[in-house]
């Protein structure tokens, strides 16, 4: 069973959140993710000051095997983008949650984050595939 | 599913397992790039029980098989092992395969898992003209010892001596066959023995300091020396001619079948090549990424990934015969460059690609 923090919300497409003490949120994606992707080989995280709308492709995650889109969790604008990923692409297999996350998001006003899951939610979601 | 006999030893060794043609396989037992990196500078092994040998015993064995496949059996010396693809009468490639000769009436061939029925049905239709019979070893156990060190890492465990064994020629007795061939760029020998003896000597090799490697390592490695996977670098719509094939196809002699077909396209000119590509800068390519050069030639991937041992992205693409460099390649909303580069791209341990 892989490894899903409590204190992380969590989209149905495997992205994790980390509420940060400004607001933010730091992005990632979670250990069974990268589990089911295999060894990372390429990262394109996205542009700094760029907004998303939920579920908009904003990046992609490359392994060994195949392409991965990453997709917005919310509404909102890029305020950092993790560029460690450029050379070593593996952070994202050794530290799915630390070393490998991906980006910082703005949150948009009046965004909605309802659609987000608790850990013991994402948990029963990853049980059933 | 079908299950080779060393399933439960995949699942033993954590295998993260896939269905690979109907087959429930190991694609990796961890990190594909560990497995990669292990063949390339010590010994990997694959289970590659799920391929198809089949024994062709008969007067006429020889000319069965001068028939059916486009290289020459006929310079094969006794025990020397062969590529050959086996074309249809369009010339298109129904298989790619390792011919081994045994003896003047005794063969052994090796086809892909993939493309077993239509082989054996091919087989089949095409020997009853001959005094050959056919016989499929279904149950029989393979074994892909490969790296710098598979073959001093294995001899202890087998009693066939390698001491004499050529690249591309095989030694066996009556219990363990093996063959110095392989799908990797590096030494090693692919290993027939009885189901019963499969696992004990996967166990033995793993004792040895042999590494499991599953499917993922295995279609790195083969595309970094070069090699080509049926079902994408070549099909029945493609012509040896066309997919850099032609060097399987023997010179001076049209008796085999598909040779009409090859000649007639020979003289209406081959419009198509394969070539090696490299990524400049970063991303990955992929099979059906489409490709064009300045002059406006297409072209399309056949074959491409992540390369462990180069640390680049490289591919194996079929395009217009005329496309040169510079390619571009077309990655999602992105068009990056690639240069042409010459196959393989890595050969016993060692990057080839030009800097």
């Amino acid at each position: 069973m892989s490894y899903v923090p409590d204190n992380l919300l969590y989209t149905a497409s495997h992205e994790w959140l980390e509420k940060l003490d400004n607001g933010n949120y730091k992005v990632g994606i979670t250990e069974y993710a990268q589990e089911q992707l295999g060894d990372i080989v390429f990262v394109e995280t996205p542009e700094v000051d760029e907004s998303y709308a939920q579920e908009d492709e904003c990046g992609v995650v490359e392994s060994v095997k195949t392409a991965s889109d990453i997709y917005s969790p919310v509404d909102g604008t890029i305020v950092a983008a993790n560029e460690s990923l450029e050379d070593t692409p593996e952070l994202i297999n050794d530290s799915p949650y630390d070393d490998g996350w991906l980006f910082e998001i703005e949150v948009a006003d009046g965004a909605d984050l309802g659609h987000l899951l608790s850990a013991e939610d994402y948990r029963n979601s990853i049980e059933e595939d | 599913m079908k299950k080779t006999v060393l399933n439960e030893a995949h699942r033993k060794a954590g295998a993260k397992m896939v269905d690979f043609g109907g087959w429930d396989m190991p694609i990796n037992y961890g990190s594909q790039i560990e497995e990669h990196h292990a063949v390339r500078g010590d010994a990997g092994m694959f289970d590659v029980s799920h391929m198809t040998v089949v024994d062709i015993k008969g007067n006429e064995a020889t000319d069965f098989l001068y028939r059916l496949l486009a290289n020459d059996v006929k310079k094969l010396n006794t025990n020397q092992a062969m590529y050959s693809t086996m074309l249809n009468e369009q010339g298109g490639v129904i298989d790619d395969l390792i011919v081994y000769k045994l003896s003047d009436t005794d063969y052994r061939v090796v086809v892909n898992a993939g493309t077993r029925d239509k082989d054996i049905a091919w087989f089949e239709k095409q020997i009853a003209a001959f005094d050959a019979t056919m016989t499929e070893q279904a149950d029989a156990a393979m074994i892909a010892v490969q790296g710098p060190n598979a073959i001093a890492k294995l001899q202890p465990l087998i009693d066939v001596d390698l001491s004499e064994t050529k690249r591309f020629y095989a030694s066996y007795n009556d219990d363990t066959f093996v063959g110095r061939t392989g799908y990797t760029g590096e030494d090693g020998v692919e290993i027939i023995v009885s189901p019963d003896a499969a696992e004990p000597l996967w166990d033995r090799l793993i004792e040895a300091g042999v590494k499991p490697c599953g499917l993922g390592a295995r279609d790195t490695l083969r595309l970094e020396a070069g090699m080509h996977l049926y079902g994408q670098d070549m099909n029945e719509d493609i012509t040896p001619l066309e997919c850099g094939l032609a060097w399987t196809i023997r010179k001076d002699d049209d008796s085999f079948i598909g040779a009409d077909a090859l000649n007639a396209l020979k003289s209406a000119g081959v419009t198509k090549k394969l070539i090696g590509l490299v990524l400049e800068g970063r991303g990955v390519l992929r099979h059906d990424q489409t490709l064009n050069d300045e002059a406006g030639h297409q072209g399309i991937i056949t074959s491409g990934g992540f390369s462990p041992s180069t640390e680049r992205a490289i591919a194996m693409a079929v395009v217009d015969k005329n496309m040169t460099d510079p390619v571009s390649v077309a990655i999602r909303k992105k068009t990056l460059p690639c240069r042409v580069v010459k196959l393989p791209f890595v050969r016993n341990g060692k990057s080839l690609i030009e800097e």
